[in-house]
């Protein structure tokens, strides 16, 4: 019989490995804010704000270029735009729930949240208080990187730049990216992205990434076999949502692999 | 870019990116999900990754260098077969990391 103190511990503990990437991440994060020039005190509150270490990462290579700020938002949202996977696959889960439930676990939705907390929805059991669950790890995450972006934050100022560690986003980047590539659609798809983005970093306000960001999407739809059925996500559909997330989300559910250690 | 502009450049992003967050838990989680949509989300990951990916590897300031003394292209190349191979996100950043390190040094 689990209990919602049992059920948070169990998300507590769940999330700890996945702290081993994040707190690195997080702490890189602070370091290249201040170095993009944002002040500390917006640094920290965008970890708070938007709580998403890829977007926060981009938001800061785009401010420090001097990137207008409409640029910005749209550059973010299609960064963030992966979520809406991830809530389409929760929501028949947390259906019952209050909406205040709800809106902070949406809020506490990350992709490392996300790994652990469907993988524990689709094991048997008393589903009762799994949201406790979803509530211990999402409240660990969140904790973590708050603390790792600040202290990044504040010894931002000290780390040289010849250390280059803003070279560990591209790498986390490559390490999150590379593993999912299996299939024909995926590779032609990274491809023409980074192609793209490559050729076209000449594009005023930086929107080379958004352009080839498009671009490559493109490509990999007109290349994926044209057998997906028609997805929803009424009760008993989640599994198709699952079946049919991209490899990175696959990745993330499988068992031989079941936490990333990499971005909020 | 202003304090001013710097703030509600944060909130408009943690609004949309709440909203995405919260969309299908509370407020569509009884429709259909598009196929259509959910196709293209499929790929934006990859997409949005490769091409902050290629330009950090590629570029030196804003001109391609495809020599052997760029140093960032190879790391990156090593990072990636070690990404292909192992699947682990630490592995390949320490290896991707000491790997920049050296060539850095070497091409001094």
């Amino acid at each position: 019989m689990s209990t919602k103190r049992s059920e948070f511990l169990k998300g507590i503990k769940a999330e700890l490995p996945i702290l081993l990437g994040v707190i690195p991440f997080g702490f890189i994060y602070g370091v290249s804010a201040r170095g993009a020039g944002i002040p500390p005190f917006a640094a920290q509150a965008m970890s708070f704000i938007v709580f998403g270490g890829s977007a926060q990462f981009v938001i800061v290579q785009l401010i420090g270029a001097g990137v207008p700020a409409g640029i910005i938002i749209l550059t973010a949202a299609i960064i963030n735009l992966r979520h809406a996977l991830y809530s389409a696959s929760l929501a028949p889960y947390l259906k019952r729930l209050q909406r205040r439930w709800q809106m902070f676990l949406a809020y506490l939705l990350t992709d490392e949240a996300y790994a652990v907390v469907i993988t524990h929805y689709q094991q048997p059991g008393d589903a009762t208080k799994k949201h406790w669950y979803f509530l211990g790890a999402g409240l660990t995450l969140w904790s973590t990187w708050q603390v790792s972006t600040a202290v990044g934050i504040i010894l931002g100022a000290e780390v040289p730049a010849s250390w280059s560690l803003d070279f560990t986003l591209p790498l986390t980047f490559i390490a999150i990216v590379v593993p999912t590539l299996k299939e024909r659609a995926g590779v032609a798809t990274a491809a023409t992205a980074g192609i793209v983005a490559v050729l076209a970093a000449g594009l005023p306000f930086r929107l080379g990434l958004v352009v080839a960001t498009l671009i490559g999407i493109s490509i990999g739809m007109c290349l994926e076999p044209r057998d997906n059925k028609h997805v929803n996500t009424h009760k008993g559909e989640e599994q198709n949502v699952v079946q049919e997330l991209s490899p990175i989300e696959q990745i993330e559910l499988s068992p031989e692999r079941p936490v990333r250690k990499d971005k909020v | 870019m202003t304090p001013l502009i710097l703030w509600l450049t944060l909130l408009c992003i943690g609004i949309i990116t709440f909203a995405i967050r919260v969309s299908f838990i509370t407020f569509f989680g009884k429709r259909e999900m598009p196929s259509f949509l959910l196709r293209t989300l499929r790929f934006v990951p990859i997409a949005v990754l490769s091409a902050i990916i290629f330009p950090a590897l590629f570029l030196y300031g804003n001109r391609l260098d495809l020599s052997l003394s760029n140093s960032r292209l190879l790391a990156g190349i090593l990072a990636a077969f070690v990404a292909w191979r192992t699947k682990s996100v630490l592995l390949t950043i320490v290896v991707g990391m000491v790997g920049l390190w050296l060539l850095q040094a070497l091409v001094k």
